[in-house]
């Protein structure tokens, strides 16, 4: 038989069946649009985390008070140590040459107020050098002042939404405002807009460092950034640290260090673990689909027996019956995976241009996978009903017996 | 040319094997005019489904043009009925998703001819059959009569030297199975080997050699000619 023929004879007994064939189409498309939207989405994730940890650069280190080591008490990241990890420690980081910028921060929440307006928001206190490392941009009047990180100075940078709140549309420069009991003058607005990862820029404010940790009478730093001085001296400046920080506490490794690039490839690892699981939970609908594809063919080869035995008396032999059953149920899984494919497709424009900031688009494996799965389920559970047609004895299924 | 020699064809129905088939001999030369004929269970069906290559025997040797057949694999019985033999059968049989035109093309179909050929013998068929204004017409929509010609359409597009007709007439009125008799007739004037099962005895005189079948053998074997 010419393929062309096979496939003309396999389409008319499909379009034949119309609501069979609707509802298993139903079926499949189903399972091949949530395997690519699913995807889609854990490769979303995955971007938005990648991304927004590149904004931070990747030659950036991350410096924490206590150790990873550290048995007992609170999950590591907030380990306790018996001594503090100081500004005058980051300080003396700047003295190593493979590290350019130090920025140590303290953090705490208090409320700003203004007149009679309160807002009570996140409050960093840091260095001048915070801002290029964070990639933070000013929007109106200056950062930090370039004084000693250990000196106090009453000044302010309001985010651009809580200047909003306490001064509406008026000039805040210059202007005090309260936060606990203290008093700072305002001296500049970050942009607008911006987000780091996943605090909002609008809704914070930045101080000294030495004035937060009197703010919070807090000792000790919450952490410190560091930004080797180029991207192949990241190791180079762990060491340095390391070895800073051990001459200033007596001999003890008592801070942790996280490079930007092994967080970075934690959460890749996670994320993309993530998606398989996903898109596999999802294959399992496909395998769903391919069932009904048999049972739809075994119900299609019982309601056709004497047509196969017709076929066969014509001169059709086994293999000819069993290709052209086989070829329905192939078609049956390549059509639903087709109009899975384009729902999927406009699925993801759909998410697009309802959330055009979160990078979601479907991996190239992810719809070659679907459909590829798509047709195994055809080919796997087409076999059985097609053995089934092409084995039946020709006089049996002429005589309807 | 069929030969069959010592035929036995047997049938397990539950604990007991049923012979439907018992040292039947049949020689029939090529271009001959046969009518088969006996009771329900005779085993006239059997025999027809034998020759026709649809059925093995369970013993005994068929030939057919001189290829023994009882030791070939599927796919080579499936290429002699391709070629050999047109099959026509009571309940016509035809596939009613496809034309007129489309259920007579099948055997080509399957057999691989290309269209532009297809549609050529298709042609010469339907004009042939004067069923030229049915081409395009599905099965549903024309009569018992027309639906038969068509399925006689189909039998022997392949051109086949031998053509089985099963009842052909059974779902027939009067007038329409008289047509299709004298249709298969003259296949047989143009050369083609007939053999028609039939129950009724008005279209199995017609033929130049009637058998008669009973319990699975051959009850009697007579030319036209002979004496009754």
């Amino acid at each position: 038989m010419r393929l062309p023929d096979l496939l003309a004879l396999a389409s008319r007994s499909v379009f034949e069946a119309r609501t069979r064939t609707l509802l298993t189409l139903l079926a499949m498309s189903i399972g091949v649009a949530s395997v690519v939207l699913l995807t889609a989405l854990g490769e979303g994730a995955r971007r938005y985390v990648i991304g927004e940890f590149e904004q931070l650069g990747t030659d950036l280190l991350i410096m924490l008070p206590g150790r990873t080591e550290t048995t007992g008490g609170p999950p590591p990241l907030f380990g306790q140590t018996p001594r503090d990890l100081t500004i005058d420690d980051s300080q003396a980081l700047l003295r190593e040459p493979s590290i350019i910028k130090v920025a140590p921060i303290t953090v705490g929440n208090a409320p700003v107020s203004h007149a009679n307006l309160e807002r009570e928001v996140t409050i960093v206190g840091s260095t001048p050098d915070f801002f290029p490392i964070r990639r933070i941009r000013v929007g109106v009047g200056r950062q930090l002042p370039d004084i000693p990180a250990d000196r106090q100075s009453n000044v302010i940078v309001l985010g651009a939404a809580l200047k909003q709140e306490l001064f509406g549309r008026h000039n805040p420069l210059g202007r005090w405002v309260r936060v606990n009991d203290r008093r700072f003058r305002v001296i500049g607005i970050l942009a607008p807009g911006g987000e780091s990862l996943g605090t909002d820029l609008g809704d914070m404010a930045i101080i000294p460092v030495a004035s937060a940790q009197a703010l919070f009478n807090s000792p000790s730093l919450f952490r410190v950034l560091i930004q080797a001085s180029a991207k192949e001296d990241i190791e180079a400046a762990r060491q340095a640290a390391i070895k800073t920080i051990r001459l200033r506490h007596d001999g003890e490794d008592d801070v942790t260090i996280i490079s930007q690039d092994a967080m970075l490839g934690t959460f890749d690892r996670i994320l993309r673990a993530l998606t398989y699981t996903v898109s596999g939970i999802a294959a399992i609908s496909l395998a769903v689909a391919g069932i009904l594809i048999m049972n739809v063919m075994l119900v299609a080869v019982s309601q056709r027996v004497a047509e196969i035995g017709l076929l066969k008396a014509l001169g059709g032999s086994e293999r000819q019956v069993l290709r052209l059953f086989l070829t329905e149920s192939i078609m049956l899984a390549g059509a639903g995976a087709f109009i899975g494919i384009v729902l999927a497709g406009l699925g993801i424009l759909l998410v697009n241009q309802l959330y055009p900031g979160f990078p979601f688009a479907a991996p190239l494996w992810a719809p070659l996978a679907a459909v590829g799965v798509a047709l195994s389920a055809g080919l796997l559970f087409g076999v059985l009903p097609a053995r089934r047609a092409a084995r039946l004895d020709p006089v049996q299924a002429l005589s309807g017996r | 040319m069929i030969e069959l020699q010592q035929v036995e064809r047997d049938f397990a129905v539950g604990d007991e094997t049923v012979r439907a088939l018992a040292d039947v001999n049949l020689d029939i030369p090529d271009g001959d005019y046969l009518s088969v004929m006996g009771p329900s269970g005779s085993g006239k069906s059997t025999l027809l489904n034998v020759i026709g290559l649809l059925d093995r025997p369970t013993r005994g040797e068929y030939r057919l043009n001189r290829t023994p057949t009882t030791t070939l694999g599927e796919e080579q019985r499936a290429a002699l009925r391709r070629e050999h033999i047109g099959f026509v059968f009571q309940a016509f049989h035809l596939v009613a998703r496809l034309s007129a035109a489309e259920n007579i093309a099948l055997p080509m179909v399957l057999a691989g001819i290309a269209p532009p050929e297809r549609e050529r013998r298709v042609g010469e068929v339907l004009e042939s059959l004067d069923l030229g204004d049915r081409a395009s017409h599905r099965p549903d929509q024309l009569s018992g009569g027309q639906r038969q010609r068509v399925a006689i359409g189909r039998a022997i597009v392949m051109r086949p030297g031998l053509l089985l007709a099963d009842e052909p007439t059974g779902n027939l009125d009067q007038h329409s199975g008289q047509e299709v008799v004298q249709l298969l007739e003259k296949l047989n004037d143009d050369g083609i080997t007939l053999i028609v099962v039939t129950h009724d005895s008005a279209i199995g005189r017609r033929a130049r050699r009637r058998i008669r079948m009973l319990d699975g053998r051959i009850d009697s074997d007579e030319p036209e000619d002979a004496p009754a």
